[in-house]
């Protein structure tokens, strides 16, 4: 049953059925590692941050480091004007960071393997910017879907488009995490099985293409937690600062 | 044929999407909204204390600690600046005071240079005069023995001359006479002997 790749993205209960009216809470696996990873960055940063010494230890310094990194991220993308947000983009970052790389200790669960969990991200994100848009610029944050400098036959046509580029925020967003954490664990479970399958005399291939990937894969949870993080900020960028 | 198998499985698990809803083993567990309610629940709730926690205990703690470094070294600076500044000052301060005393030693050098010179002056002033006086003195004797030598050369003359004629003729000569005679000669040949 190993065999299926696929297995290792089941949710199942842990403990007992919680329903609040029809709805299912129950604590899942999933939940067990959300729950893990906000302590586990707590815990790091709260380790960081307590002692106020002027030479930071290991700690310190990488809890300062990530501050600095994510401040200045959201300094680059989106200007002075979304120091109010930064503590979002910070704890959205090293969420779906912590959770990447919690989904690549072996016999673990990716909560980013989950359309629903980056989707709702990704849906909080385009609802809160487009709040902000319209608070900030009121209806003249329509202005967004005309750029300036179109000739006008063209004007209808690259409305449309804006328009729907814009609603596909929170799909591109949340499908590209999401898509992307799947396919590496699909891609390392199929290798796995490939080592067992192919025995001592052929699993040396799919073995060292499957150290291969972990590196890679390590690299992509990474990455993909700073795209999550550097889109929000443009988003937020063309919601603050808009200059089309 | 690595490639084929992996693929043919991805392709598999897309194709049998369909069926997630009527069978959930084989598919994307994603898809099968079961825990969905769940998922979101728990999301919201660890990732709200997540961003509660953080935004209001850890990263105010964080950016203070930075900030307070930043401020630390700032004031270290800042601190080297004034310290570089006072020592500055302070040169500057000695600079002055060896100047100044160097210009005093130099006045009380003139002056005492003048106060030697002057006093020398005087002194010399003074032997100057009493030179001046003796010389004077001297002048005025020589002057004196000068008006006296005459006369008592003539009176000499006069008195060997007597003697002599006495012994010459042995008879007294009147001494008037004789005293004329060598002042008529004393008179005619005085410029010869004194100069004046």
């Amino acid at each position: 049953m190993a065999a299926n790749p696929m297995t290792q993205f089941e949710v199942y209960r842990i403990g007992p059925e919680i329903k609040i009216g029809t709805f299912d809470i129950s604590f899942t696996n999933a939940s067990l590692f959300m729950v893990i990873t906000s302590l586990a960055i707590l815990i790091i940063f709260n380790l960081g941050s307590n002692k106020k010494s002027i030479l930071p230890n290991k700690i310190q310094l990488m809890a300062e480091l990530s501050y600095t990194f994510v401040s200045k991220m959201i300094n680059d993308t989106a200007g002075s004007k979304a120091k109010p947000y930064f503590s979002f983009i910070f704890s959205l970052f090293m969420f779906v960071l912590f959770c990447n790389m919690f989904g690549m200790i072996p016999y673990t669960f990716t909560v980013t393997s989950h359309i629903i969990v980056t989707f709702m991200l990704a849906a909080f994100i385009f609802i809160g910017v487009t709040i902000i848009g319209f608070m900030k610029h009121g209806f003249g944050y329509l202005k967004l879907f005309v750029p300036s400098g179109v000739p006008i036959v063209l004007l209808p046509l690259i409305i449309v488009i804006e328009i729907i580029s814009y609603l596909s925020r929170p799909i591109s967003l949340s499908v590209r995490l999401f898509a992307n954490m799947m396919a590496g664990h699909t891609m390392m479970k199929v290798f796995g099985g490939f080592v067992i399958s192919l025995g001592i005399v052929g699993g040396w291939l799919p073995l060292s293409f499957s150290v291969a990937l972990t590196g890679l894969e390590i690299l992509v949870a990474f990455l993909q937690a700073y795209v999550f993080a550097i889109l929000t900020c443009i988003y937020l960028n063309d919601a603050l600062n808009l200059h089309h | 044929m690595i490639k084929k198998i992996f693929f043919q499985s991805i392709f598999f698990n897309f194709f049998l999407i369909k069926e997630v809803f009527a069978a959930e083993s084989g598919g994307m567990p994603q898809l099968n909204p079961e825990f969905w309610i769940s998922q979101i629940f728990w999301l919201i709730l660890t990732f709200g204390i997540l961003y509660l926690v953080l935004s209001k205990l850890i990263l105010p703690k964080i950016s203070k600690n930075l900030e307070l470094r930043k401020s630390q070294i700032q004031e270290n600076i800042e601190a080297a600046e004034k310290q570089r500044e006072s020592s500055e000052s302070k040169i500057k301060e000695y600079d002055e005071i060896i100047l100044k005393s160097k210009l005093e030693a130099k006045n009380i050098f003139k002056e005492a240079r003048e106060k030697v010179l002057k006093d020398i002056n005087q002194k010399k002033e003074v032997l100057d005069k009493q030179i001046n006086e003796e010389i004077k003195k001297a002048e005025q004797e020589i002057a004196k023995l000068k008006k006296e030598s005459p006369d008592k050369i003539n009176k000499i003359a006069i008195e060997t001359s007597s003697v002599l004629v006495k012994k010459l003729i042995g008879a007294d000569v009147n001494n008037s006479s004789i005293t004329a005679i060598v002042d008529d000669l004393s008179k005619k040949n005085g410029n010869k002997y004194y100069g004046n």
